[in-house]
């Protein structure tokens, strides 16, 4: 069939909205809330011009891309030990634009993850592995006939999922056998 | 109270938290009635969200009930019934005075790039998620909505984001009368983009995934045509060949960074995390459209670089679109269609899960077990 500018083969219109529940209710863009993509005549329901700024009960990160902190914030699991001073030198020394800033914090996640096992452990703790995985479920839903016989693509790498899984309890277990004295 | 935290990638537990307490005048404490599982908290959940910290609750898709207001809250009152867009924004900074909701600069402190979300990591703000009993909701005068009471309390969960954000998507496609739409992905997200594509006026909607139960979902929720990837050599030849070897109209993208169908992508992405997400589909979309064409990208992805095919774009003269869906901006029209009967929201729900039992939730998920699109999150309520 040669490349031409005729208009292709498909249902017309009519047999569509016979078809489709609501076929073309959004033909006309005017009905679509989102066009155009500005627009400034949206009521918000905001009282001020700017947002009374938030408590700053200790001292918070942000990207020095902001040129101040911002008037309101989250303040889940602030800053602290390792993973802390790994992301807050992200923060403080590079930009969103620079890779550096997202490995960085990207290694802050793993440290903090590892982090946490150890505290888990040192508190007398630990965490349940098993069923912080929610493998524990797997009876109930069909694990073998929901993967297997179905051309899933997934499968193909689906058993790196447990190195990813254990890798930082692999590191704390390592850390642990490195730190007894040798001799024992 | 009760809540879901994150302890590691591909571990998480509930566990005792304190309720949150007003931090802004303008915060509003929300008991949460009912809350789901996105297929982006599965980012949050594999670790590929950069400073995703051990503590963090996620869920950004929530309604509850208003407990608590802070001293400047004029819209809301204590037992009100909400439901509140994954956004968190001002209204009145340089962006969302234009209508961006989802790129307010006045709300997270860690990027400038990307606004503020619940539950998702601080590289979005840094606020806790509605997986749990209760949740801040900051700026509560703009962000959340009264229920209506017609509305089913599953559909305005849905509304908070997966409706909104596969709705938002089509509109992207800039849709005309007979376009053939692609979209890539059958997860929640995907399916409303189809759904949505015929109400712009599509001539053909194809959706294409690897798994068949979604794609038997996609042809009965959505009415689509479907093609599994997995079946055919080439997926964008097969989609040239649908077209008449020229490509679709329109493009969706509602992967984003976990995409299968290039095992080295994925393993480069979504396991040693070099990459901001496996652009796999964002490039079958880029390949598989037609020349002047438009992609509409939904999916999320991180903010790392990814290998992106922008050549092909770029030669190809097609129109690039994307965001965060600016949630709240689509409710009223939504309203509209779903009180018209033209969408079922909650017909795409496969399970629900309480709280307590929410890492096994998490990995139905994420292993796509049980035939699971769409898992809603219950409290006790």
């Amino acid at each position: 069939m040669p490349y031409d500018a005729r208009a292709h083969t498909r249902p017309s219109s009519d047999e569509l909205r016979a078809r489709i529940p609501g076929w073309g209710a959004d033909l006309d863009p005017a009905d679509r809330p989102s066009v155009p993509r500005e627009r400034t005549d949206l009521v918000t329901g905001a009282h001020w011009d700017i947002p009374e700024n938030q408590p700053e009960l200790q001292p918070r990160e942000r990207s020095i891309e902001h040129e101040r902190l911002t008037p309101v914030f989250g303040t889940v699991a602030p800053l602290h030990g390792p993973s802390g001073a790994i992301r807050r030198f992200a923060y403080e020394r590079f930009s969103e634009a620079r890779a550096a800033h997202w490995l960085l914090l990207v290694l802050g996640d793993r440290v903090d993850a590892i982090g946490s096992h150890v505290s888990s452990v040192r508190q007398g703790r630990p965490d349940n592995m098993i069923a912080e995985s929610g493998v524990l479920g797997e009876r109930r839903y069909h694990p073998i006939a929901s993967r297997f016989g179905r051309g899933r693509a997934d499968l193909k790498h689906i058993w790196l999922d447990p190195l990813v899984f254990a890798g930082p309890v692999l590191v704390v277990g390592l850390m642990l056998v490195l730190r007894r004295p040798r001799g024992r | 109270m009760r809540a879901m935290v994150y302890r590691g990638p591909y571990k998480i537990r509930v566990e005792e938290k304190d309720i949150p307490r007003i931090e802004h005048p303008n915060d509003a404490i929300v008991r949460v009635t009912r809350a789901a599982i996105c297929g982006s908290d599965l980012h949050l959940y594999h670790g590929m969200m950069p400073d995703t910290r051990v503590g963090m609750t996620f869920g950004h898709e929530f309604i509850g009930v208003v407990h608590e207001v802070g001293p400047s809250v004029e819209n809301l009152k204590p037992g009100d019934r909400v439901m509140v867009p994954f956004n968190i924004y001002c209204g009145t900074c340089y962006f969302c005075a234009k209508g961006l909701y989802s790129n307010c600069h006045n709300v997270n402190p860690n990027a400038t790039a990307v606004g503020g979300i619940y539950g998702y990591s601080h590289t979005c703000g840094g606020y806790d998620g509605g997986q749990a009993e209760f949740v801040r909701v900051p700026l509560a005068d703009v962000g959340p909505s009264i229920i209506p009471e017609w509305l089913h309390e599953d559909d305005a969960l849905l509304m908070t984001d997966a409706l909104s954000t596969g709705y938002f998507g089509a509109q992207l496609g800039d849709i005309v009368e007979g376009d053939t739409v692609v979209v890539l992905g059958a997860g929640p997200v995907g399916l409303f983009a189809a759904r949505s594509s015929w109400l712009m006026g599509a001539g053909r909607v194809i959706v294409v995934d690897h798994l068949d139960y979604r794609l038997e979902k996609a042809r009965e929720f959505a009415f689509a045509e479907t093609i599994s990837f997995t079946e055919v050599d080439d997926i964008v030849v097969e989609l040239k060949k649908q077209t008449f070897g020229l490509g679709a109209d329109v493009v969706i993208d509602a992967v984003g960074a976990e995409a299968d169908g290039n095992l080295l992508q994925h393993i480069s992405a979504a396991k040693l995390k070099l990459q901001g997400g496996s652009p796999v589909a964002l490039n079958w979309a880029i390949d598989g459209v037609r020349k002047g064409g438009t992609v509409s990208v939904i999916g999320a992805y991180g903010p790392l670089f990814s290998a992106v095919k922008f050549g092909d774009a770029m030669n190809k003269g097609l129109t690039l679109r994307m965001n965060q869906a600016p949630v709240k901006r689509q409710w009223p029209r939504l309203l509209e269609h779903i009180a018209a009967g033209r969408i079922s929201p909650r017909d795409i729900i496969t399970h629900r899960i309480p709280l307590e039992h929410i890492a096994e939730g998490y990995h139905l998920f994420s292993a796509k077990l049980d035939n699971c699109i769409k898992t809603v999150i219950t409290t006790g309520e």
